[in-house]
């Protein structure tokens, strides 16, 4: 079996309160390969992103990432070869477009041209004109604009696993759609790891190269999405039935 | 408005230094108390079960009255006594409430989305303070700083109390000669530097929050860093460059226009015939205040009451005779090194005083006599009165004094007017001073010998007249040349007529004591 970019091998995991979140979780990536994870509110699917890039450690199993335990990883090295997309972005309102992708460029000490020369690669990538936006600041832009250079912001150090947690949740269904066709493409050049985590279903049919199915605190389905559309499972049927049942 | 700017225009180079010790007071205070508020504050967001007894604790600092808090520092080493370093003191301990509240809200009004962005993209919590929380949280922390900085400039006037300069001087000295023009020449410079400063540091905190890039919000922090640098260290050499000139001998005094004048006169007797350099410490607190500056060498001498000294100072009953008294007072002083010298010649008694109108009214002559009508009265006293030994409490219970309400507490020079005025009808004053007569005032006969004998006397730190013993020769002269005529005539030029404290105690060595 080659090697999985990322792994959870029985990992369990319980809220600070008590509530138990993952449950003996099994999940094996493989490189290049973009996950969808879908499941309802409150399922955990934030949890186990956080658990990917060592916010949180599991209460039982392991997590690995490119092959080593979180837990022997520099939580620092780890995330900065991880990159992060939240719902609500997170831009740094105090910098400029151009200085909120280069953050972890200048982190890992680049020379200053280079940061440049990376910001505008990245602007282009994402389908923003640098001239136009490299000096903007985050509260210019629109919902999808932001979305948009969080993601290169995620890819400015060109990290080999990417996670998403809901990135397009908060946009409206147009740009939303196009933005799932621009993620595609960015991704057919790019081969990046990713997990997205999505509650809805039809975003995960279009973004994942696999789906999986998050049900009390274990992996209820994890296939193709041709096979997912046949799943028996009834938590996996419950959601598929709410996307079939819009109008 | 003519007045006061003649009175600028006359005391230029004064209200020069007056106005730089001041900035300098604020200044150095403002940057100290934000140097440790800021961190403070890091520290109490950070970790809000270790914070928050931080906070009450800068909470309770911050409800004490800054007097009150000057005088609890007074006995306190290293940081209390009188002197500016006392007063820095205490403003920085009234910056950091403010320094800290607004750093601690600034960091946690930030967003945590914000926050865990930074987090999960690997910033090490250093890094994270640096370049996503303190920008985000700058220009609540500089609100915070211009709060301080503000609060500062106002109670930095109540420090000229014990001796710490700056602008309040004029306002105690104008307080203490009832001349609005000298409280005005102090209080208006005081509110343009409050305003200045408000200003300036609302412009710093609307250019960092406006949208500037990086490089040029470091600008405006540097810049903004850069003048406060500059001026600091323009004010802290011109600060070391008078502390070099500071005089041999300090003569201090007491907050009233007597103490003021005698202190006056003992300063230029001392240069006059020593020629050596004299600094004016004058206007400080009250006996506590010149006594414990004594005591701690922060003044060489100033001149004290023997009745006072006998009951406020050293807590002795109160004796009638003043050879017994001047003999006691001069033993007790010396004991804790600080020498008696000759008695000036008056006896500054305090003086139960009422309206001449009253008096002649009601054929009041004693004290006894206004006994009888004091149930119908008011009285004022200032609060040394109220609270001494020697005040108000032993003489009421020696004539059964009783009056319609609890006395008023008012300042001494105040109660002048009041009485004058009609507000009371019956106050504690000074024998010797010039409004009594100048508003017609009628002073009581103590006939049952209640108030002990009052003389002034210099005292002086023995540890100094030892260094210097010319400085003893030059005060000794002055042992029995003041008559209360004379001390009466000085108070009333400077309280009724407003002349000058200097020229007037010019002219009264010249006529009398060539």
């Amino acid at each position: 079996m080659p090697d999985a970019a990322i792994e959870f091998r029985a990992v369990s995991f319980a809220r600070p309160g008590g509530a138990a979140v993952l449950d003996r979780f099994d999940l094996r990536v493989p490189p290049g390969e973009v996950l969808a994870l879908v499941g309802r509110s409150g399922a955990g699917k934030t949890t186990l992103l956080k658990l990917v890039n060592r916010l949180l450690l599991p209460d039982a199993g392991a997590v690995f990432v490119e092959g080593r335990d979180t837990r022997d990883w520099a939580p620092i090295r780890l995330r900065r070869r991880v990159g992060y997309v939240l719902q609500e972005v997170g831009l740094f309102p105090h910098m400029t477009v151009e200085d909120n992708i280069g953050v972890v460029p200048r982190l890992e000490g680049w020379p200053r041209d280079r940061v440049a020369a990376r910001v505008g690669e990245l602007l282009e990538l994402i389908g923003l004109e640098p001239r136009d936006f490299a000096a903007r600041w985050p509260d210019e832009l629109s919902g999808g604009q932001r979305q948009r250079v969080g993601v290169a912001r995620a890819l400015a150090v060109d990290p080999p696993v990417l996670l998403m947690d809901e990135p397009f949740g908060a946009l409206d269904p147009l740009t939303r759609a196009e933005l799932h066709a621009e993620f595609r493409r960015i991704q057919d050049r790019l081969r990046k790891t990713v997990i997205i985590v999505t509650h809805d279903m039809g975003e995960a049919f279009a973004l994942g190269d696999r789906l999986g199915v998050i049900d009390e605190g274990k992996l209820a389905a994890c296939d193709r999405p041709s096979a997912i559309v046949g799943s028996t499972h009834p938590a996996v049927r419950r959601l598929l039935d709410a996307v079939t049942r819009l109008p | 408005m003519m007045p006061l700017l003649s009175f600028w225009l006359s005391h230029r180079a004064e209200l020069v230094t007056l106005f730089a010790q001041h900035v300098l007071l604020v200044a150095l205070s403002t940057l100290v108390a934000a140097a440790v508020g800021v961190p403070l504050g890091i520290f109490a967001a950070r970790r809000p079960r270790f914070g928050a007894p931080v906070v009450a604790i800068a909470n309770i600092v911050q409800t004490v009255p800054s007097l009150a808090m000057f005088g609890f520092l007074l006995p306190v080493p290293l940081i209390g006594g009188v002197g500016a370093r006392a007063a820095g003191f205490v403003l920085i301990l009234y910056g950091l409430l403010p320094i800290i509240r607004t750093t601690i809200a600034g960091l946690n009004g930030i967003d945590p989305a914000i926050r865990e962005a930074g987090v999960a993209m690997g910033m090490t919590p250093r890094e994270l303070l640096w370049q996503v929380e303190l920008p985000l949280a700058l220009p609540s922390i500089v609100a915070g700083i211009r709060v301080a900085a503000v609060v500062g400039v106002g109670t930095a006037t109540i420090a000229a109390a014990i001796g710490a300069g700056g602008l309040g001087e004029y306002i105690y000295r104008g307080l203490s000669m009832v001349d609005t023009t000298v409280i005005l020449a102090g209080a208006i410079p005081a509110a343009i530097l409050a305003l200045v400063i408000d200003g300036a540091l609302w412009w710093t905190e609307r250019r960092l929050s406006a949208r500037k890039t990086r490089r040029s919000r470091r600008a405006t922090a540097a810049s903004a860093a850069a003048v406060i640098a500059i001026v600091a260290a323009v004010l802290i050499g011109s600060g070391v460059i008078t502390a070099r000139s500071r005089g041999a001998i300090v003569v201090g005094s007491k907050n009233f226009t007597e103490q003021v004048i005698l202190g006056e006169l003992l300063a230029q007797t001392i240069e006059r015939d020593t020629g050596l350099a004299v600094e004016r410490r004058l206007n400080l607190g009250g006996t506590l205040i010149c006594d414990r500056a004594l005591a701690a060498g922060d003044i060489d001498v100033y001149v004290e009451y023997t009745g006072t000294a006998l009951t406020a100072i050293f807590h002795q009953p109160i004796n009638a005779n003043a050879n017994t008294v001047y003999a006691t007072v001069r033993e007790l002083y010396a004991r804790s090194g600080r020498t008696v010298l000759p008695a000036l010649g008056y006896d500054n008694t305090f003086a139960i005083l009422v309206r001449g109108s009253d008096a002649r009214a009601l054929g009041l002559k004693t004290i006894e006599d206004a006994a009888r009508q004091a149930p119908r009265w008011r009285a004022g006293f200032g609060y040394e009165f109220l609270e001494r030994p020697d005040g108000y409490p032993g003489l009421a219970k020696a004539y059964g004094l009783q009056f319609r309400a609890p006395p008023s507490v008012m300042d001494l020079t105040l109660s002048y007017r009041a009485l004058a005025g009609g507000q009371v009808d019956l106050i504690a004053g000074d024998a010797t001073a010039g409004l009594i007569k100048g508003l017609d005032l009628f002073r009581l006969d103590d006939n049952r010998h209640y108030f002990p004998p009052y003389d002034a006397v210099p005292v002086a730190r023995a540890a100094t007249l030892l260094r210097y013993p010319q400085v003893r020769v030059a005060l000794e002269r002055l042992g029995g040349r003041i008559s209360a005529g004379d001390m009466q005539a000085m108070n009333d030029a400077a309280d009724a007529r407003h002349e000058d404290v200097a020229q007037i105690v010019r002219e009264f060595l010249r006529a009398r004591l060539r």
